[in-house]
């Protein structure tokens, strides 16, 4: 890291930073960038239009919804209507694992596409989808099939619903539901997410009211399995004795989520990408939710304990307890062994809708500290805390985005908890429907900075020259080529697991070789190192 | 088993294609205008594309990939892109400062039907653009042909965006190397220059997108064809474009526009495109074939005539691009290896012709076919039917090799999962070379580890 004593102050560089831009973009993204007060309650700009022309991490909502919420899926067949691209690029590229078994169906290695073509475009698609559905019922008789809508079909005007319907009638045995997410939908991959999670629970929640063996049933909702993360909390879960019911959505089924509803507590991981579907069950089913948080091994420890004060089994408790103690020691030795060499480090996170957020907890973990953070979808709330709902204007793009109404079912509407002993746990600390947000955390005078361009993170590490710099594939090689490591925090660079406590000694020990590694010391050639050494060599 | 829902029984597909074995048009524009020195490539349309495109080209390659988008939302989805793509142009010289912008079409603002031309003149005369600098562009509609096309139509925008009509001839050759890697590209130059011929080639992306790591990140890296060079090849004497799909069109402009004759001839993979690409400069320059090329080509025969036992005979599947699939066809046949199913989903009627005709030489009857519903679920029903030995193709193959047990060669667009491709060219003789190792590497791999331990061979 840089000497901190040559550092300018953080209003300077961000000063410096918009000085660059024409004034109404200097404007625009001056309030996007905090500089953080603590204990002062600070408004970031959040979910508002990238700047055109600016280079951006943000993909569409159809990333959103058909990469996010429904990829991770195995027993769905999601046809992508549209030209070729869209469905091509979203094909295996976000590693969400699942585990079929020998000869569970698994539709994930595949591609679907209508691969529209211009006569589609002129003439209409819908004759195309029909065709594609039914030759995909023909060829794998599935248990579903979700049709994704990409820019140019909203355009023309085909109606995939019902085109949907028409097909689920007609071929009777298959669930078959459209997602309007075209790419110009909101200002993001969160407008996906909240179209992802309407249809999902339109159609898909409470086909199915078997509730799962268990007394500790749960729901973990925005959790996406990338690297196996799902895969380590259905162990740490199964040792505790929770029974998990459904993952939105990490190794997951059709099955599991016709389910869902059935379950006693909704867990919320990443709360941008699903909380509305937390909302809506609370509703509809009277599940509550609370937030939490399996990265980092003292979060993990912590959200188990929340899951133990909320069922109040002293069965469940003691179990969940002796899991941490035998989960623990190896973490702690790990740490031990890697701290005093990441301590004092800084990292920068700059990532999707919650992790970087989460990934400060293990960065604090390690002894290193977050200098600059922001997201690259997230709303105002997963900053500043749900406190802020009320007082969040809801603009042009995000109103055209539908809020479903939904109210409680008549028959299956079941109050998990009365408001009493809601009242007694949020005493004890446990936080019903709420998230603090990432700015609570962030130290004073560090950076928060929304949906970050280039330009702002190139000269961030020019300044800080952080040990450490979290993003993705996009960022991945720019930021590498200034000299500085990134993980990307979206793919893990093909590692993982990070979640639960196994997770955890995982990140340890890939950060330690990201930070301490003297690779980057090779980059200069001696010929180029000061002082002379050409000269040196020429006299000898 | 990875793909486990493929059925080995091919039922015709009218509507849904399967794993597709092309992408769309964009990022084969962008790809190409990343191969002019200080361009920046902008995608006109919504974010999504722009980002996937940014993502497969870095993932590809592990380099920074840096381009800009106009962000439609939905009202410009309705109302038309101008205002974005206005506001962008300024952003971009304000910001990135390149020479030039190039500027490509998505689905959705070619749906609506914004007038690129219309809108960057609108930009120059609101004084958006600086002086000395430029705007290209390419309609890169993705509902009408694939990746290729649009890198088709990016190199056929430069020369209309860039290239200057003028009454003076000079010596200079002006090769289009078609889309080919960054090594390829180096490849191309080294074997022109051993020629001595003066050329300009564009575009160009060795040196930009196989930059190298100086712990500084050089926005525009010192790769990629100077503007300049690009105006002056409308005086150059000839062009040979590389690949009929990637650079026809953009030689056949350089024609009508400044009057600069020209050849295409196939993608210099294996011996005998190579040896008509070096006769068309040949041809074109008056210069002979130096010795020192006439070597290399003899190194190959060599390794060919050394190790033909190992490649006698063997079936080949094959998948990718029609530029390259030709050639490497042609090649593989050429060794006595027997390609059995050829799969590309580039539209275009003269491949399937061209491929049978060097198939049929060999009295070689196979699997062939392109465009709609030619996808990589077909192939592998094919595979299934008739099995191979060895599969060449991108990364999405390696699902097929594994769940069928083939040796697998990574070729062509993307190639997520291995290095080497952006540094060792598989064009001209030492890329063919490189063929042939990577060729018999998989063999004797799976040879190796799969023969009886009675069997097992210390010098193969
Ligand atoms: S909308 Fe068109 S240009 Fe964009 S990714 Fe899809 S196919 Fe490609
Ligand atoms: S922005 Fe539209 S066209 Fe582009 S990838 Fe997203 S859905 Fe496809």
């Amino acid at each position: 890291m840089a000497d901190s004593t040559h550092i300018p102050s953080p209003e300077k560089i961000k000063e410096e930073i918009l000085s660059h831009y024409p004034v109404k973009v200097a404007k625009k993204r001056s309030k996007a960038m905090v500089v953080r007060e603590k204990g002062s309650d600070q408004e970031i700009q959040a979910n508002v239009r990238t700047v055109p022309g600016i280079i951006t991490q943000r993909g569409c909502s159809y990333a959103g919804c058909k990469g996010v919420v429904l990829g991770p899926t195995r027993d769905i067949v999601n046809i992508t209507h549209g030209p070729i691209g869209c469905g091509f690029y979203s094909w295996l590229t976000r590693r969400n694992q699942t585990d079929p078994g020998p000869d569970g169906a698994n539709y994930m290695p595949y591609c679907f596409s209508t691969d529209m073509q211009d006569e589609n475009i002129v003439f209409g698609g819908e004759k195309k989808l029909k065709e594609a559905i039914q030759e995909a019922y023909d060829l794998f008789h599935p248990k579903a099939i979700a049709i994704f809508a990409t820019c140019p079909v909203g355009l023309i005007g085909d109606d995939i619903h019902s085109v949907a319907r028409e097909m689920k009638e007609k071929l009777g045995d298959v669930n078959i539901f459209g997602f309007s997410c075209e790419g110009y939908k909101g200002v993001s991959q969160s407008a996906g997410h909240h179209i992802a999670n309407n249809q999902i629970f339109k159609h898909v929640v409470g086909r199915n009211d078997a509730k799962p063996e268990g007394e500790f049933v749960v729901n973990l909702l925005g959790e996406y399995n990338i690297g196996g993360d799902a895969f380590e909390i259905e162990r740490i879960f199964e040792n505790c004795g929770i029974t998990l019911c459904a993952t939105f959505s990490g190794n997951s089924t059709m099955g599991a989520f016709e389910r869902s509803h059935t379950a006693d507590l909704n867990l919320i991981m990443c709360h941008r990408s699903i909380n509305y579907m937390a909302e809506m069950m609370e509703t509809k089913f009277g599940i509550p939710w609370i937030k939490v948080n399996f990265i980092g091994a003292e979060a993990t420890a912590k959200s188990l304990l929340k899951i133990a004060d909320y069922f109040a089994d002293e069965g469940l408790t003691a179990r969940i307890k002796a899991v941490i103690a035998e989960e623990m020691p190896e973490v702690k030795e790990t740490l031990a062994r890697i701290k005093p060499r990441t301590q004092g480090k800084t990292a920068m996170l700059f990532v999707g809708g919650s992790r970087a957020h989460h990934y400060q907890e293990l960065f604090s973990e390690m002894g290193m500290k977050t200098v600059a953070a922001g997201y690259e979808f997230a709303h105002r709330d997963d900053y500043e805390g749900r406190k802020v709902l009320p007082n969040v204007k809801v603009d042009a793009d995000s109103r055209n985005i539908e809020e479903l109404k939904v109210e409680a079912d008549p028959e299956r509407f079941k109050a998990r908890i009365n408001e009493d002993q809601k009242v007694r746990l949020s005493r004890a600390g446990i936080e019903f429907e709420d998230y603090e947000g990432m700015m609570n955390q962030m130290e004073d005078e560090t950076f928060v900075i929304d949906d970050i361009s280039h330009w702002e993170s190139e000269k961030l590490i020019e300044t800080y020259k952080p040990d450490i710099f979290c993003a993705g594939i996009k960022e991945k090689y720019a930021i590498q080529k200034m000299g500085v490591p990134l993980k990307q925090l979206h793919s893990y660079d093909y590692g993982g697991p990070y979640a639960g406590f196994r997770g955890a000694v995982n990140f340890y020990v890939e950060i330690d070789r990201m930070v301490n590694t003297k690779i980057w010391k090779l980059i200069e050639a001696p010929w180029d190192k000061k002082p002379g050494i050409t000269a040196e060599l020429a006299a000898v | 088993m990875l793909l486990r829902h493929t059925p080995t029984e091919v039922a015709e597909r009218n509507a849904l294609t399967i794993n597709p074995a092309k992408t769309c048009q964009p990022v084969g524009a962008m790809y190409a205008a990343l191969g002019i020195h200080a361009c920046f490539p902008h995608s006109h349309g919504s974010q999504g594309c722009c980002a996937y495109h940014r993502s497969a080209l870095t993932r590809h390659y592990k380099e920074p990939v840096m381009a800009g988008t106009s962000s439609f939302t939905e009202g410009s989805s309705v109302f038309g892109g101008q205002s974005n793509l206005v506001s962008a142009i300024n952003n971009i010289f304000t910001i990135y400062n390149p020479e030039v912008i190039a500027v490509h079409t998505t689905c959705l603002s070619e749906t609506i039907g914004d007038d690129i031309p219309q809108i960057a003149s609108k930009a120059v005369e609101e004084g958006k653009v600086p002086d000395g600098k430029h705007i290209i562009y390419a309609n890169t509609p993705s509902y009408v042909g694939s990746h290729v096309d649009g890198f088709a139509n990016m190199v056929a925008g430069m020369v209309k965006g860039l290239a200057e009509p003028s009454e003076m001839r000079t010596k200079t050759i002006n090769i289009l190397p078609g889309w080919v890697e960054p090594s390829d590209m180096r490849e191309i130059k080294r074997l022109t220059n051993a020629m001595g011929i003066s050329f300009i080639m564009y575009p160009d992306t060795s040196d930009v997108m196989d930059a190298p790591q100086t712990g500084t990140h050089v926005f525009y890296p010192k790769g990629g064809t100077p503007v300049k060079a690009i105006q002056a090849s409308g005086s150059s004497a000839f062009t040979i474009g590389l690949g009929p799909l990637c650079s026809t069109k953009a030689a056949d402009l350089l024609k009508t526009k400044c009057k600069v004759e020209y050849s295409i001839t196939d993608i210099p993979i294996g011996i005998q495109a190579t040896d008509r690409f070096l006769m068309a400069l040949s041809r074109a320059s008056g210069k002979p074939v130096p010795e020192s090329l006439t070597d290399e080509r003899g190194r190959v025969m060599d390794i060919i005539t050394d190790m033909h036992q190992y490649l006698y005979g063997k079936r080949v599947a094959l998948y990718g691009d029609p530029d390259q699939l030709i050639p490497l066809t042609e090649f593989l046949t050429d060794m006595d290896m027997v390609p059995m199913h050829i799969v590309s989903g580039t539209p275009g009627k003269r491949f399937e012709k061209r491929v049978n005709e060097i198939l049929h030489a060999k009295g070689i009857e196979a699997n062939v076919r392109n465009g709609a519903n030619a996808d990589m679920f077909l192939l592998h029903q094919w595979i299934k039917n008739d099995p191979v030995d060895l599969l060449i193709g991108n990364t999405y193959g390696k699902y097929i090799a594994r769940d069928e047990n083939i040796p697998f060669v990574r070729h062509g667009f993307p190639i997520l999962d291995r290095i080497g491709h952006s540094y060792f060219p598989t064009t001209g003789y030492t890329g063919a070379m490189r063929l042939l190792e990577q060729i018999l590497g998989v063999f004797m791999d799976k040879q190796d580890r799969e023969s009886p331990e009675t069997g097992f061979e210390l010098v193969m």
